[in-house]
């Protein structure tokens, strides 16, 4: 069907990128989902005014394009610390950060959306705070923020082709040496564009199911 | 003159009206009773073309609502319907939502259309509230709105659907003050109602709807005072 | 305290330069989200109306666009139409990608906000005598973008952020691609760069305050 000069070292060589994708998402959003736990539970404990430092630093993780917090993080680690750190240390450390600054607000609105009424009533049990959190808010947060928290981990996974700033050889770096080398651009950048769409298309259905599921009980 | 003969309509397998023939002269006020279910809000909708019919006509004027050639949205600007559910514009101001239509469907310029939505809307008893969002309003205040919003098209006909229904007990006499009022005026009427006195009151004639079928129409002094069919008997004992 | 000194003098000395990167960014940015909402509203009536292969056109969109990195969007308006012979300016294509990344999470939006505008509205006001287009324009439009300003918002901050991704497209006159090109001339990476993160901060700010003051002027209801 097509005529190309796609050979299979080639195929791998795509491998080896998409491989590199997965890598740097599940690491940055292992990490940054522990942090943004974190995060949240600090800002809903502090409250508002108390935790308004720590919103402003996680706001800029939203608020300033990922290419520059990795070329950033790249500069100050090599030319001020003058630190020998790979590309890809950096590139899983500021994903992280960024996901843990989205995964807070999620965390921060799935625990906002456990009625008051309900934890009042754990804490009449006699539950302690940390019995509260565990055995009444967690399950009930989790599960109102299980679907956004899929959507983010799809949205670091896409976002993740970004990392190449940082000398980190991801699927769409991978693809765009190739093209450059075979000059099939459509056709690489489908067979890149579809590994993509076949991992975030059924997961994001499945969110998509679980938040209407929940939604109804 | 609204001339219904023979329709019938179904929704999947429940059948909803069964050969319903009923004719409304031009200044009459007819008014349909009847339990829940027994399809006397269907065949307002379908009257305005809303709902299709399975088999049967409904001539409005002449024109067969069901005609692939009619023009429902041409014909619709002719007959006004108000439902349970008053389906305010939450987005417009209250002069703004009767505005509308006018302007966007008759064509009429903001001036003129401004005039006749002040003017309708004096006349439902809503002068004052030209400029409030209908989250401000009161449910009979909204109710009353969205008759005036139907009475700026200026409709030859006016359909209620069980108007009071949705609303709060103490809101139910206001809107039922301005039907009166433009039952008073000559206004040609249908309206599904469980209100048993308005009926009464107001209409030429009254007909009783049962599982799909007009079991009986007539006069309201022989409906309320000397009801033929048992079924109607037994629903008057029911709601008294 | 760092084996590193700062020289912040020479990088603010070309800050004009950011700033007109600035306004190429909030251009672009503007752009394609005002296409992108046209668009998006456009995908949302396909997607209500009942031909088959037009719902699919537009649910294939909306998907792609959600299910793959905005980078690849963009590549596949530079790069990927470049086989069938077509070859775009960077502008064009940054503001092609961007744009069809708006329309589809937008559409996603709208078909949210559709669903929390009863049925009933619609039939209120084809009861007047409206066709389905007006009643639609005139009733149901305002009320869907009322209920998708805040997503809209976010997705406007979105634009902006990814306007950073036309520089590889070759494009240079935008914030990022302004800041890249003074990298290569001068060095100061660090310094220049955190300029241009406070300006793209910023930009979001103002937008960010900018909907909320339009909002409470819009929505008075």
């Amino acid at each position: 069907m097509f005529d190309t000069a796609l050979s299979a070292a080639d195929l791998v060589f795509l491998a080896k990128g998409a491989g590199m994708t997965i890598l740097v998402t599940a690491i940055s959003v292992a990490i940054g989902t522990l942090l943004g736990i974190l995060f949240g539970v600090i800002r809903v404990q502090l409250g508002a005014t108390l935790s308004l430092p720590l919103t402003f630093f996680l706001d800029i993780f939203r608020s300033v394009p990922l290419l520059i917090q990795l070329v950033l993080a790249n500069a100050f680690m090599g030319m001020v610390l003058r630190l020998q750190i790979s590309g890809f240390t950096v590139a899983c450390g500021v994903l992280s950060l960024y996901t843990a600054a989205y995964c807070a607000e999620i965390v921060r609105g799935g625990i906002d959306a456990v009625p008051a009424t309900t934890r009042r009533a754990a804490r009449s049990l006699g539950m302690s705070w940390m019995q509260d959190m565990r055995y009444i808010v967690a399950p009930l947060a989790t599960r109102i923020a299980l679907p956004s928290w899929i959507g983010l981990a799809l949205g670091v996974m896409k976002d993740s082709a970004l990392v190449y700033v940082v000398q980190v050889t991801e699927l769409l770096k991978s693809t765009q040496i190739l093209i450059t080398r075979l000059q099939e651009p459509l056709f690489l950048l489908l067979i890149c564009g579809a590994f993509y769409f076949l991992i975030s298309f059924p997961l994001a259905r499945f969110g998509g199911y679980l938040e209407k599921r929940w939604s109804h009980d | 003159m609204i001339k219904i003969q023979n329709v019938h309509k179904s929704f999947g397998p429940l059948k909803v009206l069964k050969g319903i023939d009923l004719t409304v002269e031009k200044g009459e006020v007819v008014t349909v009773i009847g339990g829940s279910g027994s399809g006397k809000s269907t065949l307002l909708t379908c009257i305005n073309g809303l709902e299709p019919i399975d088999t049967g006509r409904i001539l409005v004027d002449g024109t067969e609502v069901h005609a692939r050639t009619t023009d429902l949205n041409r014909l619709r600007q002719n007959i006004g319907i108000v439902f349970q559910q008053w389906n305010a514009f939450p987005h417009l101001t209250v002069l703004e939502n009767v505005t509308l239509a006018p302007r966007k469907v008759l064509g009429i310029g903001k001036a003129e259309a401004e005039a006749i939505a002040e003017k309708q809307l004096r006349h439902v008893g809503l002068g004052e509230k030209l400029s409030t969002f209908p989250s401000r309003l009161s449910g009979g205040q909204q109710q009353r709105m969205a008759i005036a919003r139907a009475l700026a098209m200026s409709p030859d006909y006016m359909l209620f659907d069980e108007v009071t229904s949705a609303l709060d007990p103490q809101l139910v006499g206001e809107v039922l003050e301005t039907l009166k009022m433009l039952a008073e005026e000559g206004m040609t009427m249908i309206c599904v109602t469980h209100e048993m006195a308005f009926a009464r009151d107001v209409s030429d004639r009254v007909a009783y709807f049962h599982k799909g079928i007009m079991a009986e129409i007539g006069a309201p002094e022989q409906i309320f005072g000397d009801p033929q069919h048992p079924e109607t008997r037994a629903f008057l004992a029911s709601v008294r | 305290m760092f084996g590193y000194t700062f020289q912040w003098n020479q990088a603010l000395a070309r800050l004009p330069k950011m700033l007109d990167g600035a306004l190429v960014t909030m251009e672009v940015a503007m752009l394609s989200m005002l296409i992108g909402i046209a668009l998006a509203i456009l995908l949302t009536l396909l997607r209500l109306s009942g031909a088959r292969p037009l719902r699919a056109i537009a649910t294939g969109w909306v998907e792609i666009a959600r299910n793959t990195p905005a980078l690849f969007q963009i590549y596949m308006a530079h790069f990927g139409v470049a086989s069938f012979g077509i070859h775009f300016s960077p502008f064009v294509s940054l503001l092609i990608g961007i744009t069809f990344n708006n329309a589809g999470y937008l559409a996603e939006n709208f078909r949210g906000a559709l669903k929390a505008i009863p049925e009933t509205q619609t039939r209120a006001g084809r009861s007047l005598g409206m066709s389905q287009l007006q009643a639609f324009r005139y009733i149901i439009l305002p009320q869907m973008l009322r209920i998708s300003f805040l997503p809209m918002t976010n997705q406007m901050v979105w634009a902006v952020l990814m306007t950073s991704l036309g520089v590889t497209v070759g494009m240079n006159a935008d914030l990022y691609g302004v800041t890249q090109d003074l990298n290569a001339l001068t060095f100061r990476t660090f310094e220049l760069f955190a300029i241009a993160g406070v300006l793209f901060y910023a930009i979001t700010k103002i937008i960010t305050l900018g909907a909320r003051v339009i909002a409470a002027r819009l929505f008075r209801y």
